[in-house]
């Protein structure tokens, strides 16, 4: 599998998650491509930390306008509908816990839920953003990641190596392996893609995933 | 009552060495170019900056951050910024790092007169070290401080000779909590209106909290990155 084939399996088994009338913060990189599988039908509004609601596509090429950006600093449009409010209030509206769902990139994901996502290991340390304040308040988070690192190193693990971004706070795992859900006796497995095994995917992770006994096949594999 | 001052270099004329100043702005988004340029012509040095980011390397913050005029960063996420990177790594610039919220509440608690307020994020990090923590309704919460500043450099699209601001777009970002934390605030538009040109309903920072305003000219906007799709 291509990276960017397990990346857009990844997104489009998130979008599976989203539900009409939610509001959802999607983070930088992979979680950005949720928005492009939202299931038809279904009205889903866009929270940018930056403050926004109702972030739009992309514009169409001339008519992109610096005053209209995405908290990746990347150009966007605006919907019918869309509303803009300052950092404050933005961030009222996340540690409020208004937030329906937050997507988020991980580094390492330990089995009681610990996130590892701010500092890329031997770089400079670059700031967490707004990420410590939304994996603290978002009423669930989904991590979407890649289940192993480049070098084939587990990133789903016992406990984190890195400085953490949140205790405590993962409740979801999308790879491109499976569906995985944190609860308190540990890491669940609950979907499985169909082209990897139980065993596989346990090999590929150094925490020990409860197979769940309704585990079923990963849509969209 | 006239709050217009001619031009920006009049209005951070009396900034002084060794100032803690704000400074509006998401990016290089709702940045407040004139006055940033002004400041840096100044040559003030030794200047604690608050400001969400660092600017890029020959834009906004970061020409500060070349010229050796900013002793003190306090930022939420510093990455687009080479200048930056080498100046933490040598010691000469000294930086803090806040989560985001924690960094708008803080800012915002100081407008409100709030000193302290507690929040979950954070709790078991590096931003928790030091700090104290309280449990309330069986959740752990880090207590965070206000931060003032004396100055406040704001970027909002039009303005009223008393103050009044409006924003536009996600170029309000910082600009409106940073207008109401700092001794002397400092803002600049992009359009001045004779006063009652800006609909009541629709002021986002009320007079009050403005004590220079300045016509900018000249605007660049730079977009770092520009994502477009096709039609």
């Amino acid at each position: 599998m291509t990276e960017q084939e397990k990346r857009i399996r990844i997104a489009r088994r998130i979008a599976l998650e989203l539900r009409d009338g939610h509001f959802v913060n999607l983070g930088i990189g992979l979680p950005t491509l949720v928005a492009n599988y939202v299931p038809e039908g279904i009205e889903v509004v866009l929270q940018s930390e930056n403050g926004m609601l109702g972030v739009g596509p992309y514009p169409l090429e001339g008519e992109e306008d610096a005053d209209l950006i995405n908290a990746g600093k990347e150009t966007v449009s605006e919907l019918p509908g869309t509303s803009y409010f300052d950092s404050a209030s933005s961030f009222a509206m996340i540690r409020g816990g208004h937030i329906e769902m937050a997507v988020m990139g991980g580094m390492e994901v330990a089995e009681n839920g610990d996130l590892a996502n701010w500092i890329v290991p031997g770089k400079i340390i670059k700031g967490m953003g707004g990420a410590m304040d939304l994996v603290a308040t978002a009423r669930q988070l989904y991590i979407a990641m890649e289940h192993t690192t480049r070098a084939g190193k587990p990133k789903i693990l016992h406990r984190c190596n890195l400085p953490l971004t949140g205790v405590g706070v993962v409740d979801t795992i999308v790879t491109e392996m499976g569906f995985f859900r944190v609860t308190p006796q540990g890491i669940v497995i609950e979907e499985i893609a169909r082209d990897f095994t139980p065993e596989q995917v346990q090999a590929a992770t150094e925490a020990m995933l409860i197979v769940s006994p309704q585990l079923r096949p990963m849509p969209g594999t | 009552m006239d709050k217009t001052v001619a031009s920006a270099a009049a209005a951070v004329a009396d900034i002084p060495n060794g100032a803690t100043v704000m400074i509006g702005g998401f990016g290089l988004c709702g940045n407040p170019e004139n006055l940033i340029t002004a400041l840096f012509e100044l040559g003030r040095r030794n200047l604690t900056i608050i400001s969400n980011n660092a600017g890029t390397d020959h834009e906004g913050i970061g020409v500060m951050l070349a010229a050796g005029q900013i002793k003190k960063m306090i930022s939420t996420y510093v990455g687009e910024n080479a200048i930056f990177e080498e100046k933490a790594r040598s010691g000469e610039l000294e930086t803090e790092l806040l989560p985001q919220g924690t960094f708008a509440e803080r800012i915002r608690a100081a407008g409100a007169g709030i000193p302290a307020f507690f929040t979950p994020a954070g709790v078991g990090t590096v931003v928790a070290e030091g700090k104290e923590t309280r449990e309330f309704d069986g959740r752990v919460y880090l207590m965070e401080r206000w931060l003032k500043a004396d100055f406040a450099l704001v970027k909002a699209f039009r303005g009223d000779r008393w103050g009044n601001l409006t924003y536009r777009k996600t170029a309000r970002n910082f600009n409106p909590v940073m207008a109401t934390a700092a001794h002397v605030t400092i803002a600049e538009v992009e359009e001045l209106l004779p006063p009652g040109g800006l609909d009541a309903d629709s002021i986002v920072t009320p007079a009050i909290y403005v004590h220079r305003i300045v016509l900018g000219a000249g605007y660049r906007k730079p977009i770092e990155r520009r994502t477009v799709r096709k039609g």
